[in-house]
């Protein structure tokens, strides 16, 4: 069973199509690289992936189940743009209440576990307003492990990170894809996506214009991909 | 430093078993919802922003009635049931609106959306936390109004208890759908009373009808009793109708 | 061919109204209690329904686009509640009329042209609703939720203003003060419906195509953009 499969999806916005027939799957395990230019369509897969969003057309199926079922939500973390998280809210109190919206049975242990995991253990109790932008993006990434989804989908996730959320997001990426996660991150950020990535997918104009294994030439020289199959 | 683990059970959680799942359907729905009133109103209650601004609002509205009616006067008798939901309406517009405008500001929407919480589940919670913070700013207005315009409220308290919390339900229902509606546009705060309002009239009438007989003296009986019987018609229907909708109105 | 349609539809309006009209003033005699201005209730009452039938139809095929998400339920909605609230103008215009004339004041807060009024209100919110969202799905699917509450909310409005009024009583706006219609009054008043059906139609029609050619333009906009 594919961990993801997208089936004759179409997003219109009003008559314009953002995305048209896309079509494929993903091996449970793979880590997919999606790169695009702005515009091509990626945040709105992604966004469809999640459930977060309905496709005019086609149907997406993650672990053989509708995206928007129960079971499958459970299995997912996302990490978008925004942080996801509550200002008011401690770190502790962020991490605990999405622990139990994802029924976990001991959130509070494992909201420790994740903030020893991301460095903010000694932050645990403050309020995330007062946190700095790298604590807070932290966090966040704390937040989309949380509960050990089994499908990872990030938008963007390196964009706006300073250098000690970078290394926390790539340790735990490594980890996840270890222990046979599967990945899927939209980025522009080719080299530290191409080196985790087994797989690639280019979007363009709203279609797949290539979606294969990662080859050694797109990580020897990143410009490959979209010379050849994009916009150059 | 603790590492991921390698399997599902040594997190300890299964995601919605089965076994859990079929055991308690409606009490998971519950404490999923009641997780989501509790986040609310911790949130609320941290910063009091919306509870405080809501709170002097009626607290100023009312001091403008002074100016517009004679306070000694009959006439107030014959109103007081109007001005008082009047003054629960406008304030109570504050609350609601920040109801799911406090979701967007870090993209958390997105978030709670994409968790496994129904979304009827998401909005039983909202509208729980709204209900609790309006009862409670409603119950000062009252107290205040008691004290401002000289009217005993405490005669016929219960039945009044009950009217509003009847009327409070169905300005709760309809303003945290329409909030959630509301969201993203950006005369927010502008559309928001401009959509809730003409559609509670009907329960706003029979709010104030009650409302203004209790506190002139006047038990709930024969004749008004059909008022009661259109806020628990209207608050029965429009509930329904709002967790019908609910996943229309979240999911684009 | 829709063309021709709508063209022959709004000859058979116009010929319809314009005999109504005569029937109506040159035909019937003065009313009893009224004077002349009670001819104003063959377009005050069909009018009003027109109205009510119209925001029912437009909730109707706002859920039928929530289940099927084809735009043109969505366009047909959008037509049949903006006609909707011109008969619904039209309806508390003539009824602010006949209220001068009669009672001497503008308006008099009376259970219909309240309940009128209130529906008004509700479905304004709709149309601004509209105004207010870009994005065509996302206007299409919030309208619709809308229209489904105030659809629902219509028939609550009526029958709540209307016990209303039964605990304080105001007079009524009719021409039923002996009691009924002559018969030939009110075929005249169903002649008019028609007429004004028509007159309805082709307007909810020439709505449709207008609204079907901007969201073109919209999506033309969008293709231009993103190259």
């Amino acid at each position: 069973m594919n961990a993801l499969e997208i089936e004759g999806v179409w997003k219109y916005y009003g008559d314009f199509p953002a995305l048209r027939d896309i079509n494929f799957s993903i091996t449970p395990g793979s880590t997919v690289a999606l790169l695009g230019r702005n515009g091509a369509g990626k945040t709105t897969l992604l966004r469809i992936i999640a459930g977060l969003s309905k496709p005019t057309q086609g149907k997406v199926r993650i672990q053989g189940s509708d995206a928007r079922a129960e079971e499958t939500r459970s299995r997912i973390g996302i990490l978008g743009h925004g942080i996801s998280l509550y200002d008011e809210l401690s770190a502790t109190e962020n991490l605990v209440l999405f622990g139990k919206l994802y029924g976990l049975d001991e959130p509070r242990k494992r909201a420790h576990q994740l903030l020893e995991r991301t460095g903010l253990d000694r932050v645990r109790d403050g309020l995330v307003r007062e946190f700095s932008r790298g604590m807070r993006q932290r966090l966040a990434v704390a937040r989309a492990f949380l509960h050990d989804p089994e499908v990872l989908l990030f938008d963007e996730p390196f964009t706006a990170l300073d250098d000690r959320a970078i290394a926390v997001l790539q340790s735990l990426l490594a980890e996840a894809h270890a222990a046979g996660r599967t990945i899927v991150m939209s980025t522009h950020q080719l080299r530290e996506a191409l080196e985790l990535a087994t797989h690639v997918a280019l979007i363009r104009r709203g279609q797949i214009a290539y979606a294969g294994e990662r080859l050694q030439q797109m990580v020897d020289d990143t410009g490959w991909l979209y010379r050849t199959y994009g916009e150059g | 430093m603790a590492s991921l683990p390698k399997t599902q059970s040594e997190v300890g959680h299964q995601g919605l078993s089965a076994t859990r799942k079929t055991r308690n359907p409606l009490g998971l729905f519950f404490r999923q919802a009641l997780t989501i009133t509790a986040k609310d109103l911790r949130s609320e209650l941290r910063t009091k922003e919306a509870l405080n601004a809501s709170v002097a609002f009626s607290l100023v509205i009312l001091v403008l009635f002074s100016f517009a009616f004679d306070p000694g006067s009959e006439e107030l008798q014959e109103i007081s049931g109007g001005l008082l939901w009047l003054v629960f309406i406008f304030a109570g517009a504050l609350v609601l609106n920040r109801s799911f405008a406090r979701e967007m500001q870090n993209d958390c929407l997105d978030a709670l959306v994409s968790s496994p919480v129904p979304t009827s589940a998401l909005f039983v919670g909202k509208a729980l936390a709204n209900y609790v913070l309006l009862m409670a700013i409603e119950f000062v207005g009252l107290v205040a109004f008691g004290f401002f315009y000289n009217v005993r409220w405490l005669e016929h308290f219960w039945p009044l208890l009950m009217v509003m919390a009847l009327g409070t339900w169905a300005l709760t229902v309809i303003g945290t759908v329409f909030s959630a509606l509301t969201v993203n546009l950006r005369l927010r705060e502008l559309m928001l009373p401009t959509l809730v309002y003409p559609l509670l009239i009907p329960a706003l009438m029979a709010a104030i009808t009650l409302t203004t007989d209790l506190l002139a003296g006047t038990p709930i009986a024969g004749d008004n009793q059909i008022w009661v019987r259109v806020l628990v018609a209207f608050d029965v229907i429009f509930t329904a109708v709002a967790l019908a909708m609910m996943d229309t109105v979240l999911l684009g | 061919m829709r063309e021709k349609f709508v063209y022959s539809l709004a000859a058979v309006a116009a010929a319809l109204l314009s005999w109504n009209i005569y029937r109506i003033f040159m035909q019937l005699p003065d009313e009893l209690n009224q004077g002349a201005i009670w001819r104003i209730f063959y377009f005050h009452v069909p009018a009003a329904m027109l109205a009510l039938s119209g925001f029912g139809i437009g909730m109707i095929f706002g859920l039928i686009y929530l289940f099927t998400n084809n735009f043109r339920y969505d366009a047909i909605a959008e037509g049949v509640i903006e006609v909707s609230l011109v008969f619904a103008a039209v309806n508390l215009i003539t009824g602010s009329i006949w209220a001068r004339i009669i009672w001497g004041v503008w308006w008099a807060w009376d259970a219909r042209l309240t309940s009128m009024l209130v529906c008004w209100l509700i479905f304004a919110g709709y149309l601004m609703l509209r105004r207010a969202v870009q994005e065509p799905t996302e206007r299409a699917r919030l309208s619709a939720v809308v229209s489904v509450f105030g659809g629902i909310d219509v028939v609550i409005v009526w029958k709540s203003i209307e016990w209303w009024r039964t605990q304080h009583p105001a007079p009524v706006l009719s021409i039923r003060d002996g009691g009924g219609m002559a018969p030939g009054m009110e075929a005249v008043m169903y002649w008019n419906l028609l007429a004004l059906l028509c007159l309805a139609i082709v307007l909810v029609m020439v709505r449709m195509r207008q609204s079907g050619v901007s969201r073109e333009i919209d999506s033309l906009r969008r293709l231009v953009h993103s190259y």
